[in-house]
């Protein structure tokens, strides 16, 4: 459907009748008053009964096109003219830090004419909207997507690998990454993996509540990032978000243990069954986990971004009838992570079927829906009965991380039996060897 | 008021902020209640968002630039995630937008066909958002007030704010439970006239809301911003916040007498030949200058290790103290608006030497500045990043004064008077709340409220009058007080005299409240169990005023217990016999010369010994019939 800035149907036929459009400001006649405003920008998905109108005292209002008797252009919509403020010159001493952003805005700006938001994305329009950034560190910005974080696709890990192996090659000191929260956990998950080794920290980081707002968590999220992508002693993938409800800390998560666990909190990442790695408070981080890899010298690593794509995550939950695994044996399936209750199991229904995908030499793991606490199989029947059917107990691994662990085991193993004994390896602190009294706790 | 309002052309715009009385929050489900007992407190920052045009709205910076360190106390019992910023907001409370839209049907006013909420940036910490979501309901209507139309220019809807508990140390801390309240917002266009008019307008304005029953009562659920200006050269100023329908008209007339004394201010300048360039940034340190100060404020400040800077002035002298009105210099003008922005205030040459400032250190600073004959100078002392701030904020109030009135948001004092608060926000802080849809009006909605308009307040005066035997005076105070809804549920509750609960209600409170009583003291329970023992004839009505006032003093927390603190539960007949019989005695020669006559004389005696333990009705039924039987055994007895 043709549309102009959200106007389709009557909306556009009106808009166009009058020759006018968003931006410009015009005079509306309805039946009982003559109103002059700027003409808005019309909310996605709004009706096509109404126009929306910037009244002079800055409130919009919608104006149903039944009422207009006539409208008329008053002058023709100005185009901003886009002036950066002054960058604050970053002293190039300090650390280098390349930002990479996939999405989500970071920080932006609000046109207060139209209402619309536009994220910061070059370095210079990111520092003058943060300014903060160029004390910490000599950025490096790049845009590699711009994407809502539901439709990143294994493809686009893989690409972020390869980015952040080029920045290594720029001698950066850490890698921030933006990135929508939505999926960030998984992202967070699969560049453990992909980015194994890698000598200095990646961070990634989001904001729960949009960079359009004075309250918005984003700079404190990001400025948090920045300083431990330039300060920390530790190397590796971590999640970089709000400790909790405060502004003032922000907890730094092990990419393979972090899971978001409400829908708007700010604090809504947590390290599950896990300290957080660092906390970082006042522009210092403090380490909170002993062993994290340390941060290396030497620059030159190299990423392993293949991922199998045919690998899906199946939640089992009562009556759910067996044959969706007939469906991912038939799309020829390399793997399946089983999401099983409690300790980790499926009802008997489902074991013949199982014993089928083993056979075919699909690569079958066992998570937990509770999300806290470690799968073990060898407590009940069913569990026995799915192990000796060649179910891999995936231990306390977050479904999440053993799914997208999966991905990357398939694309790198070249024998299943090695992909097997990969997945049982803890090889980016996936796996936890203690699970704490005081759980689910966030802070430390 | 001295000053003529047509002379001087003197014209306000009212804008009057009612609380709804909905039985939840305006864009979440919490309940209106009030709690002081906060269960959660947490910190934020808050950081102005730049425009399109790297510009930054005033008012946002000002705010930016009072230090951004901010506490907010949560009650479970009152907020949630959602005035905490941490989940969206709902969709727009509907009993909200309908009592709003009864006020707009009611004023005339025409709604709009679709709500669009919008974000005004606050960031003064009152929100935790960092704006106030609001929106406009209707456009257009008037307000008859007498044989005035006032025309109405928006009826809005919007979110109250935090309130402010405590600062400490530039930290603010707020509590949420008024956060999220909803609040109907009355624009009138700017009249012209007397204060009192005005005052009038929004007393109209306000039985008109009051008249819909949908609305709250009580202290601090109305709120009045007073949009204030004069002709030849003054910016608007708008006062926000006077909570007291009184201080309207006071704050009307000191405007006009502080924004005229400006303008004369502004003629003096000119006289001078003096320039906005004349104002020159250019800040010169000075502290050296008051190692051995006796100053006590110096003193402290340079014990910090802050600064004391100095401006000069060339050709100012005289004009910081010139007083074109009482209580009007510009050199309170600066100090008022330093203080705003955390300096104790400023020193200038006009009031020196004083304050512990000696000669010797005035003529040092004239020396370091190279002040001549006719020059002035301002001192101004504290934190260095803070001084900064403030002394750019004086520089630009400075070159100002030569355009006459500033156009800024001031606060207003208790006594009616008003001070800085900050400068007026510019265009660049409204954009739509995108969390929140736009939401359609229904044609069938506004006919369907149309039906609920209220009648005229007018009409439920005499209603009162009538039904309730009221006199006219009577019926507006209970239905301009807080306990309209309770004295109507007591007249039907009870058998006592409307009257006598509607005057306990109004007059009685008042007097208590004008001896500095603190009427929130007061729950609605404890006035229904007091007029449930006056009912029963437990507690005599004269005893009424001493129980609240002991309630009131928080020296008992029911009626119940003041009745039992104060001795004054009712005396049974018997026992008002008793001290009839007494006081007769004490007075036999009285009513032997006078027989009947004597009974007004008894009558005080009497109630002067009950004190308010018997009703004034039964004393004097119980006199009646013993004088009558006195007279009566005079008659039969035989004489001697």
């Amino acid at each position: 459907m043709p549309q102009i800035e959200g106007y389709r149907g009557r909306g556009l036929v009106l808009l166009e009748r009058y020759s006018v459009g968003p931006g410009d400001v015009v005079s509306v006649r309805t039946l009982d008053a003559t109103l002059e405003g700027t003409l808005m920008i019309r909310y996605g998905l709004a009706d096509d009964q109404h126009i929306v109108l910037k009244l002079r005292n800055g409130y919009n209002i919608g104006i149903n096109i039944d009422r207009i008797k006539q409208m008329s252009l008053v002058t023709k919509r100005t185009k901003p003219n886009l002036t950066t403020p002054a960058v604050p010159v970053s002293s190039s001493h300090l650390p280098k830090v390349a930002i990479i952003s996939t999405g989500g805005t970071i920080a932006s700006r609000v046109d207060y004419r139209t209402g619309g938001v536009h994220p910061a994305l070059t370095v210079e329009e990111l520092c003058s909207v943060v300014p903060e950034l160029s004390t910490i560190a000599d950025m490096d910005a790049e845009v590699l997507f711009s994407m809502y974080s539901e439709n990143l696709t294994p493809e686009h890990w893989s690409a972020m690998a390869l980015k952040v192996a080029e920045k290594m090659g720029m001698m950066v000191r850490g890698v921030v990454l933006t990135h929508g929260t939505d999926t960030m956990g998984y992202t967070a998950a699969a560049l453990s993996f992909v980015l194994s080794g890698c000598p200095v920290p990646v961070i990634l980081v989001g904001s729960q509540r949009s960079s359009d707002r004075p309250s918005s968590d984003a700079t404190t999220n990001l400025l948090a990032a920045t300083v431990t992508a330039a300060r920390a002693d530790f190397s590796g993938v971590y999640v970089a978000m709000h400790n909790g409800l405060n502004d003032d800390a922000i907890s730094i998560h092990l990419g393979t243990r972090v899971r978001k666990n409400h829908t708007s909190r700010r604090d809504a990442f947590e390290s599950v069954d896990s300290p957080c790695a660092a906390i970082v408070k006042e522009g210092k981080v403090t380490q909170m986990i002993e062993s994290l890899p340390r941060r290396r010298e030497e620059l030159t690593f190299i990423p392993k971004p293949a991922l199998e794509p045919r690998v899906a995550l199946v939640k089992f939950h009562p009556g759910l009838d067996a044959s969706v695994l007939e469906h991912y044996r038939s799309r020829g399936f390399k793997g399946i992570v089983l999401e099983g209750t409690g300790l980790g199991h499926v009802s008997v229904g489902w074991h013949e079927p199982i014993r089928k995908l083993v056979d075919e030499g699909v690569l079958v793991g066992m998570s937990s829906q509770c999300i806290w606490g470690k799968v073990r199989m060898t407590v009940y029947d069913s569990g026995r009965d799915l192990l000796s059917l060649g179910v891999i107990p995936l231990d306390d691994m977050l479904p999440e991380t053993a799914m997208v662990k999966m991905m990357w085991v398939l694309g790198n193993a070249r024998r299943l039996e090695e992909a097997k004994k990969l997945m049982c390896e803890n090889l980016a602190g996936e796996y936890a060897p203690r699970r704490r009294i005081q759980a689910r706790s966030n802070t430390t | 008021m001295n000053l003529d309002p047509a002379k001087i052309g003197l014209k306000v715009g009212l804008e009057v902020h009612q609380q709804l009385a909905t039985k939840s929050k305006l864009f979440c489900n919490c309940p209106i209640v009030e709690d002081e007992t906060p269960d959660h407190r947490f910190l934020r920052w808050l950081r102005p968002t730049a425009s399109e045009l790297g510009k930054m709205d005033p008012a946002a910076l000002f705010e930016f630039k009072q230090g951004n360190i901010i506490m907010y106390d949560a009650s479970e019992k009152n907020s949630c995630l959602v005035e905490a910023d941490e989940e969206p907001p709902h969709d727009i409370n509907v009993e909200a937008v309908n009592t709003a839209l009864i006020i707009a049907l009611a004023l005339g006013a025409g709604p709009v066909d679709e709500l669009h909420v919008m974000r005004k940036i606050v960031i003064d910490g009152s929100t935790t958002t960092g704006f106030q979501r609001t929106m406009v309901v209707a456009l257009g209507g008037q307000l008859l007030v007498k044989d005035r139309v006032i025309p109405v220019q928006t009826v809005c809807l919007e979110e109250d704010a935090a309130r402010i508990r405590e600062r400490v140390d530039g930290t603010r801390v707020f509590s949420l439970g008024r956060l999220g309240v909803p609040l109907i917002e009355v624009a009138l266009a700017p009249v012209t006239g007397k204060p009192e008019e005005v005052e009038e307008i929004a007393l109209a304005l306000g039985r008109l809301m009051r008249s819909t029953g949908r609305v709250a009562r009580g202290l601090g659920t109305v709120r009045q911003d007073v949009n204030v200006s004069v002709a030849g050269g003054g910016g608007v100023v708008e006062v926000k916040g006077v909570q007291k329908l009184e201080l309207v008209s006071k704050v009307i007339e000191y405007e006009a007498l502080r924004q005229t004394g400006l303008l004369r201010i502004r003629d003096e300048l000119v006289s001078r030949s003096l320039k906005p360039s004349d104002v020159v940034a250019q800040p010169v340190d000075v502290s050296d200058t008051f190692g051995a100060t006796k100053s006590n404020l110096l003193q402290k400040v340079l014990k910090n290790e802050d600064r004391v800077w100095a401006m000069l002035l060339r050709g100012f002298r005289g004009t910081l103290a010139f007083e074109p009105s009482p209580g009007i210099r510009l050199g309170r003008e600066l100090a008022e608006m330093v203080r705003a922005y955390g300096m104790g205030g400023i020193f200038h040459s006009d009031e020196l030497p004083a304050y512990g400032i000696g000669e010797e250190e005035v003529v040092k600073v004239k020396q370091v500045l190279k002040s001549e004959e006719g020059d002035a100078f301002i001192l101004l002392a504290g934190h260095s990043l803070s001084l900064q701030h403030a002394f750019t904020a004086l520089f630009e109030r400075l070159r100002e004064a030569f355009k006459g009135v500033p156009a800024e948001t001031r606060a207003p004092t208790e006594d009616g008077k008003t001070r800085f608060s900050r400068p007026r926000p510019g265009e660049a802080r409204m954009y739509p709340e995108t969390d929140v849809p736009p939401t359609p009006i229904p044609k069938h909605l506004i006919k369907d409220l149309s039906n609920r308009i209220p009648s005229p307040w007018e009409e439920q005066i005499e209603n009162l009058m009538s039904t309730y035997s009221l006199n006219r005076k009577l019926a507006l105070q209970i239905y301009d007080s807080d306990y309209l809804d309770l004295f109507e549920s007591l007249v039907k509750s009870t058998r006592i005299q409307p009257s006598f609960i509607a005057a306990t209600l109004t007059e009685t409170l008042v007097s208590l409240a004008r001896q500095g009583l603190n009427l929130s003291r007061l729950k609605e329970n404890s006035i229904l169990d007091l007029f449930g023992q006056v009912d029963t004839g437990v507690v005599s009505k004269e005893a009424v005023p001493q129980i609240l006032e002991l309630i009131l003093k928080g020296q008992a927390n029911g009626a119940q217990e003041a009745v039992k603190k104060l001795g004054l539960s009712a005396m049974s007949d018997e026992e008002v016999a008793e001290i009839i019989r007494k006081v007769i005695d004490e007075n036999k020669a009285a009513v032997e010369s006078k027989g009947e006559d004597a009974f007004s004389l008894l009558m005080g005696r009497v109630m002067a010994t009950v004190r308010g333990r018997a009703d004034g009705q039964r004393v004097s039924d119980l006199l009646r019939k013993r004088l009558e039987e006195l007279s009566a055994e005079r008659k039969s007895s035989p004489a001697k």
